[in-house]
C-alpha cells in the first residue's frame, strides 16, 4: 500500500479547501440564484408550480423569489410579451444589478409563440440578452428546472475574477 | 313579456328608423337606420322597456362596402330576462356615433374599445382614450386594412412595435369551397 494520497486528507491539511477564487465565485452565485419571477401569462403558472413543495425550486437554491429587481439577479420571463410591456420588462431588467441572467421561459418569451400578431414582441431577445431558452407551450415545471441547471452549468464557466484585471488595466491606462 | 313584443314596442315609438325585427336562431335583431339617434334608442330600451344590462358592444368593418362602419349592440333585460340586439351603421366619413355611456356606464370600456380597434370615436364620452394599445400608437388593428402581422411604430421610451414574421401564412380557411382541398386553411394572402 502506497503511503501517497492524493486529493484532499482532511487529517493532515485541517479544514482547507484550495481552488481558484473564480470557481468558488462560480459556485456562490449558481447555487443562490434569486430570480425575479417576471410572470406575464400561462407560464407564470407553471413557474408557481415550480417555486412549490412538488418540484420545490430551493433544491437548486433558486427559492428566494423576489418582486423587486434591486434584489434580484436572475430574471425568469414567463409569458407572452407585449408591445406595450416590453419597455416595462426592460425597465425592469436595467434595474436589477449586476451580475444577472435571463431565462426565456416557454414559446412566446422565446419567439413570440403562436402570437404571430401586431400586439405581441417576437421573442423577448429583441430587448433583453438571454442566457437560457426554454421550449413548451407552458414548459413543465421539470423543465424550468432543466433550464435552470442548464443556466447554473453556464454560471460556472464564466470568468468572474478574471474578468476584473484588464477591467482595471483599462481604468489605469486612461487616468 | 317576450323579446319580440318588447321589440314592437320599441318600433312603436320609433317608427321611422327602427325596422325589423328579424329571428335568426331564435336570437332578435332590430335594425336602427339613423345612427345619430342610437343613444334614445337605447334610453327607451333601458328606462321604459327594462333592457338594464348592456352585454356587449362591438363593430364590424364592412370593408369596400358602404357604409363601413356597424356598430352591434347586445342588450339583456333582467326585467323580462330576453336578449335584444341593436344594430346601427355609420359611413367611413362620419365615424363617429353618440356614446351610450350615459345610458350604461359599462358602455364607457365598450366605447374605448371600439375606438382603439376600429378607429370609430363616440360623441360625448367622457373619457375616449385608447383602452388596449397604448396612448400614441397610430393605426386601429381591427380595421380589415390593416395586416395581421402588424405595422411599425415608434414612441420613445413609451413603446415600439414591428411587423410579425407570418412564415408563409397566414393560414385561411374559405367557407364554400368546392372540395375539403379548397376549404382547408392554406397559405392565403391577401395580396396575391
Amino acid at each position: 500500500m502506497s503511503s501517497t494520497e492524493v486529493g484532499y486528507n482532511s487529517k493532515v491539511e485541517g479544514d482547507v479547501v484550495h481552488t481558484t477564487l473564480d470557481a468558488a465565485v462560480s459556485w456562490f452565485r449558481k447555487h443562490s440564484l434569486w430570480p425575479m419571477p417576471m410572470g406575464l401569462a400561462c407560464c407564470a403558472i407553471e413557474l408557481m408550480a415550480t417555486g412549490a413543495s412538488r418540484f420545490d425550486i430551493s433544491r437548486f437554491g433558486a427559492e428566494v423569489m423576489r418582486f423587486s429587481p434591486r434584489q434580484s439577479d436572475l430574471m425568469i420571463v414567463a409569458g407572452t410579451v407585449t408591445y406595450k410591456m416590453a419597455l416595462a420588462v426592460r425597465r425592469i431588467y436595467d434595474q436589477m444589478p449586476e451580475p444577472k441572467w435571463v431565462i426565456a421561459m416557454g414559446a412566446c418569451a422565446s419567439t413570440g409563440g403562436m402570437y404571430r400578431s401586431y400586439a405581441v414582441l417576437q421573442g423577448v431577445d429583441r430587448i433583453l440578452p438571454v442566457d437560457v431558452y426554454i421550449s413548451g407551450c407552458p414548459p413543465r415545471p421539470e423543465a424550468l428546472l432543466e433550464g435552470l441547471m442548464r443556466l447554473q452549468n453556464k454560471i460556472s464557466n464564466e470568468p468572474h475574477v478574471k474578468d476584473a484585471k484588464p477591467a482595471r488595466a483599462r481604468e489605469v491606462a486612461v487616468a | 313579456m317576450s323579446a319580440k313584443q318588447l321589440a314592437k314596442k320599441l318600433k312603436q315609438q320609433f317608427e321611422e328608423i327602427v325596422s325589423g325585427p328579424v329571428e335568426f336562431r331564435g336570437e332578435l335583431t332590430v335594425e336602427v337606420s339613423d345612427a345619430s339617434q342610437i343613444a334614445e334608442v337605447c334610453r327607451f330600451a333601458k328606462e321604459a322597456l327594462g333592457f338594464d344590462y348592456l352585454v356587449d358592444l362591438t363593430t364590424i368593418d364592412n370593408y369596400e362596402e358602404a357604409p363601413r362602419w356597424t356598430a352591434v349592440y347586445h342588450l339583456y333585460s333582467y326585467e323580462h330576462f330576453c336578449h335584444l340586439r341593436l344594430k346601427t351603421s355609420v359611413s367611413e366619413e362620419v365615424s363617429e356615433l353618440p356614446s351610450v355611456s350615459t345610458v350604461w356606464r359599462t358602455a364607457n370600456w365598450h366605447e374605448r374599445e371600439a375606438y382603439d380597434m376600429m378607429g370609430i370615436r363616440f360623441a360625448g364620452h367622457p373619457d375616449l382614450r385608447r383602452i388596449l394599445m397604448w396612448e400614441g400608437y397610430p393605426y386601429f388593428p381591427l380595421r380589415k386594412d390593416f395586416p395581421l402581422a402588424g405595422k411599425s411604430s415608434e414612441m420613445p421610451d413609451v413603446a415600439f412595435s414591428d411587423p410579425a414574421p407570418l412564415e408563409g401564412g397566414p393560414f385561411v380557411t374559405v367557407a364554400g369551397g368546392e372540395d375539403s382541398t379548397a376549404r382547408e386553411p392554406r397559405v392565403r394572402n391577401p395580396e396575391g
